[in-house]
């Protein structure tokens, strides 16, 4: 199995703008194969609206979006169906559909786009909804029966079926309870050893960008300020950063991630 | 892991099974690999290009089918983590949950779900009226800015709809009538059968009708949706009585449009009359008019008027009642809409009935 070297994203000049309010302004971000990259910045700085356009669900007003090396701007519809299957996204509310009980959200995507017998489908629902650390008879429940957390858990289920290179996590570990969040970090980091997945995660977790990420990349001011390490963005210079990482939940962060 | 994936292979090979191409999603895409007949114990994975999830699920299929258990031999780390990942934390599938449901189970489930929907009702009833019974003694709780904004929705916005249809009712009752009027030579009378049949029956149930499909569905929907989002939780938690703020000022609103949209109708409707009896019978606007009082009673229109407020009830309650009733998600609104229209317009139809066996055991 050949590694393959093309970056699963890479923006460039991305633009986007409502009205007349900025979000982004010729920002630049580039992810690795293999790599769990954090997206954080202070609220209504740009985050779920980056998301969304690594989604392929809205277009920047200038720039270029890179997917697996397939210019988006320019790919045909056929070549972005074919783009959207190799990624998958969680998002923030998990957007469960609900007349559907958890197993069926699972199994949905992979009834519309494979041929597997019905019965190893049941099965790749199950595995993934354990996978995604949920107890086994919450298969069968509808998303309105469940706590917050295990909605959470169903949203990431879903977004594994199809087996996807790319995972977008729109705040997964908000509203989880210490353990859970814990709980799901691990299962990022495991879901990547095994799955080699890719990873873009917005989170305002400080200890999943301690524990989970390689890169996290600070936006503000309209772009990415900053991607490196956590490590080395808890040091950097930039007051944005600095308050951002210097804040008592941060240092607390950092002192149990034993930094 | 390229678009057109090799297609997946299990051979025996002497004493191994020989896996090879990509055990994914996208290579099952050409169809599935079959477990040979004898299978070996030994695993040969050496040639397997990719694996994901759905592939190893399989390979533990395979491996479960097994005579012993089996040696694997060619993993790669990765693959090998991946399968093991898979061997954890699969759950196979347990028998059919639910054993299917007997008749008598489908019977109390039936019987619970009617007992349910009687309480149900008798506690919206109940919230109502200790809400009413307070706005008496504490009239300045009325709400007049929800009041006068579905008072516009359910009524300004529904005059045209309702003028253009009841028009057409009048005219259509015109035309259907008159021919037959017009073969005696009575065609006078056009005025007591479009004015009548207007004024009494048709211009109120036609309104009642349309504004249950109109404003009935849309207070269903809006009150099903919030009650999804948790909005009317959230009322309660913040010492708002959801009753008071959603439900009474629809129920005064709906209470003063439907009798004002019926007079309305009541106008447009003879219009159309009119204009059909001067084009089928040559009855003109001047002589319709003068004979319009004396063929209609006053008692006609109040009757036909005084049973608007009687049907704005009866849509507002169901409307506001099926809304609150959802519960789980989108799909529950949807549903819980289309109960409501129904409800609503058998309603006005069979209450409709009821009045005119009322009336006639009264002689009015
Ligand atoms: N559809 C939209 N229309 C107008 N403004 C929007 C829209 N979506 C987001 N915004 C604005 O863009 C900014 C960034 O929003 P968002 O990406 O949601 O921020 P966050 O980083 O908190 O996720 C906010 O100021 C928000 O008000
Ligand atoms: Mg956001």
């Amino acid at each position: 199995m050949a590694e393959d070297l093309t970056p699963p994203v890479a923006l460039s000049g991305i633009t986007t703008r409502f009205g007349t309010q900025c979000v982004h302004e010729d920002l630049a971000l580039e992810i690795r194969r293999g790599e769990i990259v954090g997206l954080v910045g202070g609220s209504g700085s740009g985050k779920s609206t980056l998301l969304r356009i690594v989604a392929l669900l809205d277009c920047p007003q200038a720039g270029s979006v890179r997917l697996f090396g397939v210019d988006a701007g320019t790919a045909s519809a056929a070549e972005l169906n074919a783009l959207r299957r190799r990624f998958s996204m969680m998002f923030q509310q998990g957007a469960l559909f609900s007349s559907l009980s958890v197993r069926e959200n699972v199994a949905l995507p992979l009834q519309e786009h494979t041929a597997l017998p019905a019965r190893l489908i049941d099965e790749l629902a199950r595995l993934k909804i354990a996978l995604a650390g949920l107890p086994a008879d919450a298969a069968d429940k509808l998303p309105d029966q469940l706590s917050g957390g295990m909605i959470k858990r169903a949203a990431v289920a879903r977004a594994l079926a199809l087996d996807p290179e790319l995972l977008l996590l729109d705040e997964p570990t908000a509203g989880l309870d210490p353990l859970g969040a814990a709980a799901f970090d691990e299962l990022v980091l495991e879901l990547r050893a095994a799955l080699g997945l890719t990873v873009l995660i917005v989170t305002h977790d400080l200890d999943t960008l301690w524990r989970v990420t390689d890169r996290v990349a600070f936006l503000g001011e309209r772009r990415v300020l900053a991607c490196a390490p956590v490590a080395e963005l808890a040091r950097a210079a930039h007051p944005q950063i600095h308050a951002y990482f210097a804040g008592p939940r941060a240092r607390a962060a950092a002192t149990a991630a034993g930094g | 892991m390229s678009v057109c994936a090799e297609p997946p292979t299990a051979e025996v090979d002497a004493d191994r099974l020989r896996l090879s191409g990509a055990w994914t999603l996208a290579g099952f895409a050409a169809g599935l690999p079959e477990p040979p007949a004898d299978l070996p114990v030994l695993f040969d994975a050496s040639a397997l290009s990719a694996l994901d999830s759905a592939g190893a699920l399989l390979l533990l299929e395979f491996e479960a089918a097994a005579p012993s258990p089996v040696r694997w031999q060619g993993l790669s780390p990765r693959t090998a983590d991946l399968l093991e990942l898979v061997r954890q934390r699969r759950t196979p599938a347990v028998g059919e949950g639910a054993a299917a449901a007997g008749c008598l189970a489908q019977l109390g489930r039936a019987a619970h779900y009617h007992w349910c929907e009687l309480r149900d009702v008798l506690a919206f009833f109940g919230e109502l009226t200790v809400v009413y019974a307070r706005l008496w003694l504490r009239p300045q709780r009325f709400r007049w800015r929800p009041f006068a904004s579905n008072l516009q929705s359910a009524g300004l916005d529904a005059l045209p709809i309702v003028g253009l249809l009841s028009f057409l009712l009048g005219f259509v009752i015109a035309y259907q009538g008159g021919a037959q009027l017009g073969r005696y030579g009575a065609g006078i009378f056009i005025v007591e059968l479009v004015g009548l049949t207007m004024l009494r029956e048709m211009a109120v149930m036609m309104t009642a009708i349309i504004v249950a499909g109109r404003t009935g569905s849309a207070w269903t929907a809006q009150l099903g949706t919030m009650q999804v989002t948790q909005e009317v939780d959230a009322l309660r938690t913040l010492g708002i009585d959801p009753y008071e703020m959603l439900v009474i000022p629809k129920l005064a609103a709906l209470m003063v449009a439907l009798p004002l949209l019926t007079v309305f109708a009541d106008v447009m409707g003879v219009l159309g009359g009119m204009v059909m009896a001067q084009l089928q019978l040559g009855v003109s606007f001047s002589e319709f008019l003068q004979r319009f009082p004396q063929a209609v009673s006053l008692r006609s229109f109040l009757i036909g008027v005084g049973k608007a407020p009687v049907f704005a009830l009866l849509i507002a309650l169901v409307g506001c009642y099926q809304g609150l009733r959802v519960r789980g998600g989108a799909e529950a609104v949807g549903r819980q809409t289309t109960v409501s229209v129904v409800q609503a317009i058998f309603m006005v139809i069979v209450v409709d009935a009821a009045f005119s066996v009322l009336f006639s055991w009264l002689k009015i």
